[in-house]
């Protein structure tokens, strides 16, 4: 018998459909994926399971526990349910604990909540468990709160919090999305070993085809709230029966061809760059103490050329970037724009500003939603001295949206018109308006669905044939900066410790740093090799 | 924690130290001469010039500074212009009543507050929730002197349960003085409470749709643990600051509810002082109730440090 079995699982919201007959089962010790885009309805899956969707919502069909139909069970036998007999972890580690709760107590809950046993007793089995995803007393004891642990610490703990009481069923949703790829690599690893170690079967939603093809038994896809194709994974990427099946794996590797980059000549130039912030005074009369997130960086960008710049989180990229954008000091070395320096005095020098444009992360928060898109996308018109005016200025939103494939008659529309996609070709648009010499694509791709994402990175290959674009990409997606740079830097705890040609570092990584996070990062399966 | 605690401290007097430097010379600035109002229109010029040096006016503005906080500091406030009696009795005699008033007031507000804003989140959008809004709306929108006079009919007049108005002292026991107390207690306790109320509901409600919500629902937790265990607590940074402002309040701004109970409070006192232009305990009155919010800022840091563990760590 499965130990999960979901049959004709429909979700509505008045009238509208938001799950059309979800079928699929769960056996003890197998692990399922349910992958897919935005909005497939996979994340929704998982909440029906636990009975926790939103209270619009209304579901039929079954979802079967060990033989018990869950949508039938009272609201007292689901409390009694969840956590002892399905334990949940959710994407967002930073978020998902109480900041004013100490690990233990929060793992200690799980087990007390449901009587499973006396206090002294749920101590000892929180400190095994946390023992068992990674959390060794002697440098994590009870006593610690969420806030000094990492992101990845975080989620061994929220782990921790849902086997606590040794669940048959784990779901696990997008649990890796939001770590770096080391990080992420071992907890799909300690995933892997808790259902290999207890028979526990896991339900993982992911978007990311490249983890599930890894670590599941079975696939499941999903798409607009129905379920078009699952099997056993190596025959199902073998087979890929139906066609969104394979557009969404083929999306995931996404290639694009770009043009030779011109002759060599320096455009963005740092030199030995290093940014220090001031800690906080530990002592009132005792100098400060100063955090190095930027140390001693130095590298050239070409005109014409497209350079990634990659690393995990907390290496300095972010802080490298807001520097070379003019936003902060540096307190050595010098950052060159065409030979002039991009911050002077104060303040962003406004004459090297103007000629870059940076592209952010989040489509849906870095516009103004009262706004309307031509607003938007003209507000790099504030650095120039002689904007253009009237006709002028409507026919650069003209060109502007229709480079990035969207109407010049969207220039009269707002923001929420537009899906995350259309957002980020927006966003673009707003950056390519003033022609500018080098664009910051700031981790500009890593929110859209693959599908969305191969669109835009096309995009950004079209243009570089439109407009000779020079850009540095930074991401934590190798896959990615593979793809749509010439050549690469390898950022870690503030320093530089690899660059070169993108091929050449990828496929023949020199620095041990280097060589970890290509091992980390999770890569699909050579089609036809199953 | 520690040196958290001692931050706030070095703060605290730090902040005092200002205060009472933009008092003393507020008061300098403003016009009229304390010994020349002393004695009237009429005194001759040497009887002025002998009180002012009895009162110390003749000196620098530096060593009367000085002075005037050395005073303050070992509980000597110096003497009323207008009853010639020492400012520290008889801003004690007032404290006797306004402290135990306010925090009486405060007591009962937290009393209502908690439960109501607390039932209101855990029902959000339901008829309860309708009805204790509706009601903190009331509670906000009518004056407290209203609530008083219908307390003083209802309880005073009708019932007889209570006393009309005047304070019976503490020397007859405890029981007696809380009893006197209670009927413009809650007359300031309850538009207080409806504020504090409607602040508890909505922290409590931008709380509830956290990601570690769903998590202790995860966990097993019914929805009413999983508001208790977790919701409350994280709650509570709001709540303790509306308290702290609400406290500093209760304990000057009760002037009306004084008036129509006839309590002789720090409140009619600043009011009379004023009338009278008697300077040195408006000033007296003022640094203390300067010292008071002050002081009950310190403890709200110190209580949010206790409910928040990232603070105790930011130094």
């Amino acid at each position: 018998m499965n130990l999960l079995e979901i049959t004709d699982l429909s979700l509505h919201i008045g009238a509208f459909k938001i799950l059309d007959r979800v079928s699929l089962c769960v056996a003890p010790g197998e692990i399922v994926a349910v992958t897919g885009e935005s909005g497939s309805g996979k994340s929704m899956t998982a909440l029906a399971v636990m009975q926790l969707l939103p209270e619009q919502m209304q579901a039929t069909g079954h979802i079967m526990l060990e033989g018990r139909d869950l949508l039938s069970q009272s609201e007292a036998a689901m409390c009694a349910t969840r956590g002892r007999e399905i334990g949940m972890v959710f994407q967002e580690p930073m978020t998902a604990l109480n900041p004013v709760k100490t690990i233990g107590d929060q793992v200690m809950e799980t087990i007390l909540i449901h009587k499973a046993m006396d206090p002294t007793a749920a101590r000892a089995r929180a400190i095994d468990v946390l023992n068992r995803v990674g959390l060794p007393q002697d440098r994590f004891p009870l006593s610690r709160y969420p806030h000094e642990l990492s992101g990845g610490q975080r989620q061994r703990v929220v782990i921790a919090m849902a086997i606590a009481l040794r669940p048959k069923l784990l779901i696990a949703d997008e649990p890796t999305t939001a770590l770096d790829v080391t990080t992420q690599a071992q907890i799909l690893d300690l995933l892997k070993g808790l259902v290999a170690d207890s028979g526990m079967g896991l339900l993982m939603i992911t978007h990311d085809l490249a983890v599930v093809s890894d670590l599941a038994d079975r696939i499941v896809v999903m798409r607009q709230g129905e379920v078009v194709e699952q099997g056993e994974t190596r025959q199902l990427f073998a087979q890929m029966k139906h066609p969104y099946t394979r557009a969404l794996f083929e999306a995931s590797g996404h290639q694009v061809a770009l043009p030779a980059p011109p002759p060599a000549v320096p455009l963005l130039e740092v030199r030995n760059a290093v940014r220090d912030y001031t800690l906080p005074r530990r002592h009132l009369f005792r100098e400060p103490g100063h955090y190095r997130a930027v140390n001693e960086v130095s590298f050239t960008l070409n005109r014409g050329e497209r350079l990634g710049l990659v690393g995990e989180s907390g290496c300095g990229k972010s802080t490298l970037t807001r520097a070379i954008l003019g936003l902060e000091p540096l307190q050595s070395g010098e950052i060159l724009m065409g030979g002039a320096p991009v911050f002077t005095g104060q303040r962003p020098n406004l004459e090297v500003r103007r000629r870059m444009q940076v592209v952010f992360q989040d489509p849906f928060g870095s516009f103004n939603p009262r706004h309307r898109v031509e607003r938007l996308i003209t507000e790099p018109f504030h650095l120039l001295d002689d904007p253009p005016r009237s006709a002028a200025r409507r026919t650069a939103i003209g060109d502007a949206l229709s480079a990035v494939g969207l109407r010049p008659e969207d220039a009269s529309k707002f923001i929420h018109e537009f899906s995350g996609g259309q957002r980020q070709r927006i966003a673009i648009a707003r950056a390519l308006i003033i022609r500018p010499d080098l664009i910051l694509f700031d981790e500009a791709v890593s929110a859209l669905d693959v599908s969305v994402r191969a669109q835009i990175l096309d995009l950004l290959a079209d243009l570089c044939r439109a407009y000779d674009l020079s850009y540095l990409f930074i991401s934590h997606d190798l896959s990615v900066v593979r793809t749509v740079t010439d050549r690469v830097l390898v950022m870690q705890a503030g320093e530089i410790v690899e660059q070169g040609e993108t091929e050449r570092v990828f496929a023949d990584p020199q620095h041990d740093y280097t060589k970890t996070l290509i091992a980390a990062a999770p890569r699909l399966p050579e089609l036809g090799a199953a | 924690m520690l040196r958290y605690s001692l931050k706030r401290l070095i703060s605290l007097v730090l902040s005092l130290a200002v205060a009472s430097l933009v008092i003393f010379a507020v008061i300098e600035v403003a016009p009229g001469d304390p010994a020349t109002f002393m004695l009237g229109l009429n005194a001759q010029p040497d009887t002025v010039a002998a009180l002012r040096t009895e009162l110390g006016l003749d000196l620098p503005t530096v060593e009367r500074y000085l002075a005037w906080v050395g005073g303050m500091v070992t509980g000597d406030f110096g003497t009323s212009y207008t009853y010639r009696t020492p400012v520290a009795g008889m801003i004690m005699d007032r404290m006797w009543v306004s402290l135990p008033l306010a925090l009486y007031a405060l007591t009962l507000s937290t009393l209502i507050a908690f439960p109501a804003g607390i039932y209101a989140a855990a029902r959000r959008g339901k008829p309860g929730d309708a009805v204790v809004m509706g009601a903190t709306q009331l509670g906000v929108a009518v004056p407290n002197f209203w609530f008083a006079m219908m307390l003083v009919l209802i309880f005073a007049i009708n019932l007889r349960w209570f006393g009309a108005g005047g304070f019976a002292g503490w020397d007859k026991g405890l029981w007696v003085g809380l009893h006197s107390l209670t009927l413009p207690a809650i007359a300031l306790a309850l538009p207080q409470a409806a504020i504090l109320a409607r602040v508890m509901r909505s922290a409590l409600l931008d709380i509830l749709g956290e990601d570690f919500m769903r998590t202790a629902r995860a966990k097993g937790l019914s929805r009413r643990q999983a508001l208790w265990r977790h919701a409350v607590r994280n709650a509570m940074i709001p709540v303790l600051t509306i308290i702290g402002l609400q406290f500093s309040f209760l304990l000057a701004g009760s002037i009306i509810i004084e008036q129509v109970f006839y309590l002789p409070g720090l409140g009619r006192l600043v009011f009379q002082a004023i009338s009278a232009r008697d300077l040195i305990v408006v000033e007296s009155v003022v640094m203390l109730l300067v010292f008071a919010v002050i002081a009950v800022n310190f403890l709200v840091d110190l209580a949010y440090a206790l409910v928040d563990p990232r603070l105790r760590q930011r130094t």
